[in-house]
């Protein structure tokens, strides 16, 4: 229904959370990739000063704005079941922080 | 070029973190304390409007001043912090090396972790907090009054900015740390 009704479909929101659980998704796994492979490092390496983070961060942004606009398009006119979306969402935002942190490289505290 | 003291460098890193990235910190528990609010049962018909204006006010301010704060973070104090030294940093003195502060954090095996670990961990985690905060103030405009029929709704939005203020806290406080070890100079 549209504003004006009694209802308004979650389709909107949907798109808008999914949207973004998806761009934090790939703005973890950019950072994880780059961690583990010289090659994705250097092509994300688009602004010398700042090194892979420009790229990442660009790449990331874009995939976001790009998934919310297409889910937009399909979910507006829809009713989803919030829940089980929220559960995605979370699971979602929660490895996209995971991967941010340096698995690989993390040195011994002290010294 | 020097302002009251601070270098040109200076005084960008303190507009990065204790200006917009303290607006940013500052204004989350005003709209989490508004979304929790939001309750038919707790809010009138009278109050709504005024409640809902100050809870979408609150969250573009959080998305527009944590896009800035990321972006000239990532682009201007990330650059001169990651600098690296023109000679080797093991042939130069403490003092010199102190001008280039990753380079100075790795050549401290007992601090080497601030770089390897709070900054790497910070200079991406941080681009989330713009990103949730964007959704959920699109959602907040859109949907407006219809939020105090969707209860599921509101306890997504509450829970995603409850995470990005989390994130936005840790980032600032890794950063204020970062900065009183090594600081951009």
């Amino acid at each position: 229904m549209n504003k004006g009704g009694a209802h308004i479909d979650n389709g909107i929101a949907v798109a808008a959370l999914f949207g973004a659980g998806i761009g934090c998704l790939v703005l973890g796994l950019l950072t994880l990739l780059t961690k583990v492979s010289s090659t994705i490092e250097n092509a994300l390496d688009l602004y010398a000063p700042t090194g892979p983070v420009s790229g990442i961060t660009t790449l990331a942004v874009i995939v976001w704005l790009v998934v919310w606009a297409a889910m937009h398009i399909l979910l507006r006119n829809r009713q989803i079941d919030l829940h089980k979306v929220y559960i995605v969402v979370l699971v979602l935002v929660g490895l996209g922080l995971l991967a941010c942190f340096p698995f690989f490289e993390a040195p011994e505290w002290g010294g | 070029m020097d302002f009251m003291g601070f270098t040109m460098h200076e005084s960008i890193t303190i507009l990065h973190g204790m200006v917009m990235g303290a607006i940013v910190l500052l204004v989350f528990p005003v709209v989490l304390a508004g979304l929790w609010c939001l309750r038919p049962e707790w809010i009138t018909s009278k109050g709504l409007k005024k409640h809902l204006s100050l809870i979408k006010a609150g969250t573009w301010i959080i998305s527009i001043f944590s896009w800035l704060t990321v972006i000239v973070g990532s682009y201007l104090p990330y650059a001169w912090y990651r600098l690296k030294p023109p000679v080797s940093a093991h042939s130069m003195s403490g003092l010199d090396l102190m001008k280039y502060p990753a380079a100075y954090l790795l050549g401290h095996p007992n601090l080497s972790a601030w770089e390897e670990i709070a900054m790497e961990w910070k200079e991406h985690a941080g681009w989330i907090v713009p990103i949730l905060a964007t959704a959920v103030a699109f959602i907040v405009t859109y949907y407006n009054s219809r939020l105090l029929e969707e209860p599921k709704l509101r306890n997504a939005l509450f829970t995603l900015l409850s995470i990005a203020f989390v994130v936005a806290a840790m980032c600032g406080l890794l950063g204020a740390l970062i900065t009183k070890i090594a600081p951009v100079q």
